[in-house]
């Protein structure tokens, strides 16, 4: 989230999309509630009338996959209607940006395809630079080459008319939210967006988001109370485990990972340094080098940065890594063992009969989990012959979360520290205490019997996360935050020096260095446990609920917990106000400038200065909200492609189908217009089960309000094949087969897509054939192993089925 | 006396989010039952002598357009209680003076379930089949008289379960009725007169639940032969006329 789940109340029109918050995220609903008490407007489109349409003043229905038709409509609708906010548009976005020469786009295809590799040369999207090396603008934004024009020719062709024909949607519904949205472009208004999985799982999931982004710039929602762009994470924790690397695409604070194009650390601190030559803009990443070094000096604090550098692990040059693609190198035999901790991918990851096999060949699996589950129990799963199966599985019971301490972020980034309740049922243990033991072995072992490149494993900090024997929070919190290595000197404003003792913590990343002399274990954390002291220190253990009236009028908080960065609340809250300080929106500003005292008061400013003094987005090289993004591996403007599986073959917006850089597995079919799977499919969650069910399937007051796969239909998909409520049915696909239980609702309705009737199907994803016995197996055993180029996140929000009476 | 504890279910509030449901069970400790989907989400599909609580789903078409109505479903904790009218032994059922709580006993155990159950107006009190005890909402006494929330009310994220003295329940239902009437004139209180949970519907109450109102139920309900409005009718003529 940009913005905090308080902030919801200051909203005047929340858009709920790719999102069904009322279920999923019941919580979220205290805020939107509020909202809507004060006269917010609530929308909700998605393809099936839920528990958060219910809520909603406005629903539309939409066919699962055609988001960004949608998307790219209002922004056509809102540049075309003149009703963006045409001075944040000219001051805070690069929307008068020149765009270098070699940028073109035509029928569907950017610039820069080499058919080979699939791939974008992303540098044809480059801006236009003048001598100085400064990018050409033109503030009238009438220069063809300029962004806004651009983008204005590029979204002509995204018409309401095409609208309708893509994603199914009654014109009147698309036209009602296209003006109730439109209208947060007043400089008062704010309108938010609360998106989930609906958004992320596709093929154009990245750009999905990105066309939001480039709205709520256009609309001037961006930095403001009440706006901004809002994931909504799908654990309570995946923020914070997102901020610290999960993925294997960054190393902790969104560093890129190293890779063997930068074998050198100097290599790999030229990547991460970009620059502007607009001295109007803070350009924040120029200081990534010192965060990275002070990583790597969290990892190896006894070595030479350049050393600590080199014991990074490193990927191959253009190497993904992502979830798919090492399922599918698993199942060409490319990996000895695995560890599944706290995960269920024989359920969780699209395709599950792929999985599956991949697991069979493995010399070894660990499970660390709660619960026996379907990837532990694999090998006597369905259609599994457990005598031909060479895996050795191994389980660990580790303990749930409310039995040990530390920290977790949620979605609106704040870092809050938990106490242990119950003490760990058992021998099951802290997942810490399992890693730090775990690592302390293979140490051991290296140790007396060496091995390969022992270096990195040796040398690594291990004292900063335990005491020798056992896994400590606070101790590995206070590494993330970071300390001085050595006594470092600090020139103060009024000629005195400070000076830093070694091993006190460091206060804020602007403290960090780049000589070896601090480390940090993340540098967006670093300002959050800012003395050794946990009562002194530790600020995610802050719990006061004392604020200004100003920051109360708009639910701030900032002495609850700690959020990052630096404890703001709103991120690019400097877009907030004018260039002279004002306020757009007087009656609930986030930012106030007090001209007496020459400070910024409410929320913690975005960059250093006084009004105007700097651009506000300040984590953008050129400090602009990019409305020409050219950072994407599938080009710098949204554009419209049908998911892998689609049940059409064109669609007006161009004559290229499918995202022509999606992520894909030779050999593996995906079946668009084929008359045997004629129906979409979609998949999602109900209040009741957390994931893969893994949890919850044991809960049995959870179980005993949703105890089985269902598939949720329309009264007339279900007249078509004869089925009745309450009907056991098979869904099936080229991948998979399932059964589930119907639900026949008014709630699900066919889509007129193209002046064809589409049907579509729900079904949620909690089940797995491990418990309980009548619950149903996995949704993810129709799910296509396609992914978003970007992400490598899989396409299982639409896809193709039958559906039949069992 | 004072005026006792009320509930305020503003339902244009509820998201069926089913927390209530199973906080309640939690609470009380009460083991789950063997479900199966049977085509709704609506699970418990009714109220049972382990299942005090419900959130019942309905869908409706009104004017051509789709609605999704939750009515999280509980005993009324009625101001002059029915039931009790159909019990012998005083102890059978209680009603606790300081609140208003209608408590039910294991001394319901001897008492007549088909009168206790058919009088009800609500449909709510069930009977375990081995026990004959019969069992309800008992208004989370035990954490009432702790100074606490019922675990219901407690665990409502949205503001749709309130709960305090009835004065103040009252005079918050007049306030949420009339705005709500803004955008929905059709909303109104069920019964406020005469029970203790008090709902606030956006529209009217049979499209909700078929017994969220007292008089909304005209099965005949198999109960000794009689309807539930001619039990009603016959046992609770005590009560009119002690009301007068």
């Amino acid at each position: 989230m940009t913005n905090h789940w308080i902030d919801l109340k200051n909203s005047d029109c929340i858009l709920i999309m790719g999102s069904n918050a009322a279920e999923n995220h019941p919580i979220s609903f205290k805020w939107v509630t509020r909202a809507q008490d004060k006269g917010a407007k609530l929308i909700h489109v998605d393809p099936r009338f839920t528990r958060t349409s219910a809520k909603a003043d406005l629903y539309a229905p939409l066919r699962s996959g055609s988001d960004l038709a949608f998307l790219g409509g209002l922004i056509n609708y809102i540049i075309e209607k003149d009703l963006l906010f045409k001075e944040y548009v000219v001051n805070y976005t690069n929307a008068s940006f020149i765009v270098g020469k070699s940028y073109g786009f035509s029928d569907g295809m950017f610039t820069g395809f080499n058919t080979q590799t699939g791939k974008y040369d992303q540098s044809k999207w480059g801006f236009e630079k003048d001598a100085d090396g400064k990018i050409k603008r033109d503030n009238t934004l009438s220069d063809p080459r300029c962004v806004f024009q651009l983008m204005k020719q590029h979204y002509t062709r995204y018409t309401v008319d095409r609208v309708v024909e893509m994603c199914g949607t009654p014109q009147d519904k698309v036209l009602e939210i296209f003006n109730a949205y439109a209208a947060t472009g007043k400089p008062d208004k704010a309108g938010t967006v609360m998106y989930a999985m609906g958004w992320t799982q596709h093929t154009v999931g990245v750009q999905n988001i990105r066309a939001m982004s480039m709205i709520q710039l256009l609309l001037g929602n961006m930095g403001v109370a009440g706006g901004g762009v809002n994931a909504l994470r799908g654990e309570s924790n995946v923020q914070g485990s997102t901020d610290h690397a999960l993925l294997f695409n960054t190393v902790p604070g969104y560093l890129p990972t190293p890779s063997t194009a930068q074998p050198m650390l100097a290599d790999y601190l030229k990547l991460v340094k970009p620059e502007s030559k607009d001295p109007m803009s803070v350009n924040w990443k120029k200081n990534l080098p010192k965060y990275a070094v002070s990583l790597f000096k969290s990892f190896y604090k006894d070595e030479a940065p350049e050393q600590a550098y080199s014991w990074m692990p490193k990927l191959d040059v253009g190497q993904d890594a992502s979830w798919l693609v090492l399922f599918d190198e698993m199942l060409r035999g490319k990996f000895k063992g695995f560890f599944a901790w706290g995960m269920n991918p024989a359920c969780s990851g699209a395709n599950s009969n792929k999985t599956r096999e991949a697991l069979t060949k493995l010399d070894w699996l660990v499970n660390v989990n709660i619960f026996d589950n379907e990837t532990s129990s694999f090998w006597h799963g369905p259609g599994m012959h457990p005598k031909k199966v060479k895996t050795e599985v191994f389980m660990l019971p580790c303990s749930v979360s409310v039995e040990k301490e530390g920290s977790i972020t949620n979605s609106g980034r704040w870092m809050q520290w938990r106490y242990q309740g119950p003490k760990p049922l058992g021998d099951s243990r802290p997942d810490g205490e399992i890693i730090y033991e775990l690592a302390q072995k293979v140490r051991a072992l290296y140790k007396e019997q060496g091995g390969a490149f022992p270096g990195p494993v040796l040398g690594l900090n291990w004292e900063d996360m335990g005491d020798g024997r056992a896994f400590s929070a606070h101790k590995t919190a206070r590494l993330i935050n970071g300390y001085y290595l050595k006594d470092v000197e600090d020139k103060q404003p009024d000629g005195t020096v400070k000076v830093h003792k070694k091993g006190s913590q460091v206060v804020s990343f602007a403290f960090l260095k780049d000589d070896g002399s601090t480390c940090s274990g993340n540098w967006v954390y670093c300002g959050s446990y800012v003395d050794e002291d946990p009562k002194k220190g530790n600020r995610a253990a802050n719990r006061s609920k004392e604020q200004s009236p100003a920051q109360a009028n708009v639910g701030l908080f900032p002495n609850w917990s700690w959020a990052w960065p630096v404890n703001r609340r709103v991120i690019y809250n400097r877009a907030s106000v004018d260039l002279t300080g004002k306020p757009y929106a007087p009656q609930k500003p986030v930012l106030a400038w007090d001209a007496t005292g020459k400070k910024w008061d409410i929320d913690v400013v975005d960059g250093v200065g006084g009004p105007g003094a700097v651009h506000p987005f300040i984590m953008q090289v050129e400090g602009m909200g990019s409305l020409f993004g050219p950072g994407l591996k599938d080009g710098p403007f949204p554009e419209y492609y049908e998911p892998l599986e689609c049940p059409v073959s064109e669609h007006p917006f161009s004559k290229v189908l499918h995202n022509p850089t999606a992520l894909t597995f030779a050999g593996e079919k995906h079946n668009s217009c084929d008359p045997r799977y004629p129906f979409v499919c979609t998949t999602y969650r109900v209040t009741e089960h957390w994931q893969t069910g893994l949890q919850t399937r044991w809960q049995a007051w959870l179980l005993e309000a949703e105890p089985q796969m269902f598939c949720e239909m329309s009264e007339e998909l279900a007249t078509l094949r004869g089925i009745k409520n309450g009907d056991k049915v098979w869904l099936e696909n080229t991948r998979g087969k399932l059964w589930a239980i119907a639900i026949v609702t008014k709630r699900f309705k066919p889509f007129t897509v193209q002046g064809q009737t589409i049907h579509e199907v729900g079904i949620p994803w909690h089940f797995g054939w491990r418990f309980p016995k009548d619950g149903g197996d996995a949704a993810n055993l129709l799910a296509p192993s396609v992914g978003d180029p970007n992400t490598g996140i899989p396409e299982t929000k639409a896809f193709m089925v039958n559906v039949r009476k069992a | 006396m004072s005026n006792g504890k009320s509930f305020l279910v503003d339902l244009t509030k509820c998201t069926a989010c089913r927390g209530c449901q199973i906080a309640c069970k939690q609470w009380k400790k009460l083991p789950a039952e063997k479900t199966k989907n049977t085509g709704t989400h609506q699970n418990p599909p009714d109220f049972s002598y382990n299942t005090l609580r419900v959130v019942r789903f309905s869908e409706k078409e009104v004017n051509g357009k789709i609605q999704w109505f939750f009515t999280p479903d509980q005993c009324r904790h009625c101001l002059e209680a029915p039931c009790k009218t159909a019990t012998n032994d005083p102890g059978a059922i209680i009603i606790d003076e300081q609140t208003g709580a209608v408590v039910y006993t294991e001394k319901t155990a001897k008492e007549s379930y088909d009168a206790v159950q058919g009088i009800c107006p609500y449909n709510v009190p069930r009977m375990d089949k081995k026990t004959k005890i019969m069992r309800k909402c008992d208004m989370c006494i035990d954490r009432v008289k702790a100074g606490k929330l019922p675990a219901c009310v407690a665990s409502c994220p949205t503001g749709c379960m309130n709960f305090g003295d009835r004065d103040a329940m009252l005079k918050l239902a007049d306030e949420r009725l009339a705005e709500v009437k803004k955008k929905h004139p059709k909303a109104q209180l069920v019964d406020a007169d005469t029970v203790r949970v008090i709902f606030l519907t956006e529209d009217n109450p049979t499209l909700y639940a078929t017994n969220l109102m007292a008089d909304a139920d005209a099965t005949p309900a198999g109960r000794g032969g009689y309807t539930r409005q001619e039990l009603f009718a016959r046992l609770a003529k005590p009560v009119k006329n002690v009301l007068g």
